[in-house]
């Protein structure tokens, strides 16, 4: 049985969605405005004779018509960086200030990071983590290319972060863009969907809610936590939020992205959720041409 | 004095009076060491840090943390010291070589090509020998390459393998 399948009750047209998830993801960079501004960028496809087409909702990310946007000029001088268009949307929905503190959980190999440390402007203090010492390495080549300097990178479990070395104050913001099962990374991996199964979903939703937890705990009250996953599972998504709502002092806010999505669901697989899970973004493949995605916006001890 | 411990990042000492550990460069040596070598102002690091972890590498880092930090990276790698020439890194020259003002060798899109596939070539210089910041021209101003090595009429490419192209 195709993993998919299960999703058909969720989804209004399920063969387009099907037919999405079965052709390639478009090409797809955002503009690091850290090194160039969107204009450079732009000029210097221009001047390669790269075709490029802006998103609808941000002018930072662009479709453009080569399989290897890491061959052009732009890309080797860090103006630009590979990025499938739904993983430029949890930094946009966190949305950081230059100089605030901010914590991103689950980072490497550091395509959220180093958006996020361009929406700070490369200033205020962006603590990276991630528990995989190999794809950290991934994370500071990403970072340094970008030209990145308000990175502290860190290696811990993320369930029970440790705020020690910075002073043990909170963070303003965190994101927490979650290790899933994957299942909207299909077109851009066609194997992704290969070791799925259900405990495997069960099994990672546990670890997803103890990030999303200890996210809450780690941000002061009134700050912003972001989660995000590419995949469909309810299990993983608001099932985890479900969860966190009712552990942590938080709740869910408008994720204010203008982007083409349906609300999150609050029955699933005969569980219900709280209906303010409702204020999460799903968005599917056929909506926009793009991966799959999940993303909810909290607020934390309000 | 003390030793550099490999482990943690320290902190630079405001001046070369403050150095508490052997040999460690201070954030005045390096700042007047990028203005006196590519004349990039002092200012433009007015809001970073300067931090070594491993024996003469320097990071760069615009956020604040207390010193000493064990943590895996912090800001960027930002140059060499302990040995007798100081070498910027790639990323360094990338991201503030645009305000150098000297000590810069501007390259056709042909040496470009060849600088980033990590060639060495012999290019007429003026100037002096050295690290030099290599640049081309990309829509509508200097981007910088990276760093080369100038030294018998012969520009050597100092882009680390990781970071080359073939174009």
């Amino acid at each position: 049985m195709d993993p998919l399948d299960r999703y058909r009750p969720l989804v209004d047209d399920f063969e387009a969605f099907l037919d999405a998830c079965r052709r390639p993801l478009p090409s797809a960079v955002r503009v690091n405005t850290i090194k160039a501004s969107v204009e450079r960028a732009t000029a210097a496809l221009d001047a390669e004779g790269v075709g490029w087409e802006q998103a609808a909702w941000n002018d930072r990310v662009m479709t453009v018509d080569t399989d290897r946007p890491g061959n052009t000029w732009p890309y080797y001088h860090g103006w630009l960086h590979g990025q499938e268009e739904v993983s430029a949307l949890p930094a946009t929905a966190l949305s950081p200030e230059p100089g605030e503190r901010v914590w991103d959980a689950c980072a490497a190999p550091g395509s959220k990071t180093t958006h996020l440390a361009a929406l700070m402007d490369d200033r205020g203090l962006l603590v990276a983590n991630d528990s995989n010492l190999g794809r950290l390495s991934a994370l500071r080549s990403n970072a340094e290319r970008l030209g990145v300097t308000n990175v502290a990178v860190t290696n811990q479990d993320a369930r029970n972060f440790s705020l020690k070395p910075f002073g043990g104050r909170e963070f303003d913001r965190a994101l927490v863009d979650a290790p899933c099962s994957c299942e909207g990374t299909i077109r851009k991996n066609p194997d992704a969907l290969d070791g799925w199964t259900m405990d495997h979903v069960r099994g990672v939703a546990g670890v997803q809610k103890g990030i999303l937890r200890r996210a809450v705990q780690a941000t002061r009250a009134g700050g912003t936590v972001v989660y995000s996953t590419c995949t469909f599972a309810p299990e993983e998504n608001e099932g985890v939020l479900d969860h966190v709502l009712r552990e942590e002092d938080c709740r869910l806010v408008d994720h204010g992205l203008d982007v083409d999505c349906i609300p999150g669901v609050t029955e699933w697989d005969g569980e219900t959720y709280d209906d303010s899970v409702r204020k999460a973004a799903r968005i599917y493949p056929h909506f926009q041409d793009t991966g799959g995605f999940f993303v909810a916006k909290l607020e934390v001890g309000a | 004095m003390s030793e550099n411990d490999g482990n943690r990042f320290d902190r630079l000492p405001a001046t070369p009076e403050d150095r508490e550990v052997e040999g460690r460069a201070s954030r005045r040596e390096i700042v007047d060491w990028w203005d006196e070598r590519f004349g990039v102002p002092p200012e433009t690091f007015a809001d970073h840090t300067f931090w070594e972890k491993g024996a003469g590498k320097v990071w760069i880092f615009a956020g604040d943390v207390d010193s000493p930090v064990e943590v895996e990276g912090l800001g960027m790698t930002f140059m060499r010291t302990r040995q007798e020439h100081w070498k910027p890194t790639t990323e360094a020259v990338q991201r503030f070589g645009e305000r150098a003002e000297r000590n810069v060798i501007r390259l056709s899109r042909e040496e470009a090509t060849r600088f980033v596939a990590g060639e060495d070539q012999e290019l007429d210089w003026d100037g002096d020998w050295g690290y030099l910041i290599a640049a081309h021209e990309l829509a509508g101003g200097d981007a910088p390459l990276g760093v080369g090595l100038y030294v018998h009429g012969e520009l050597r490419s100092r882009v680390p393998k990781g970071r080359r192209r073939e174009f």
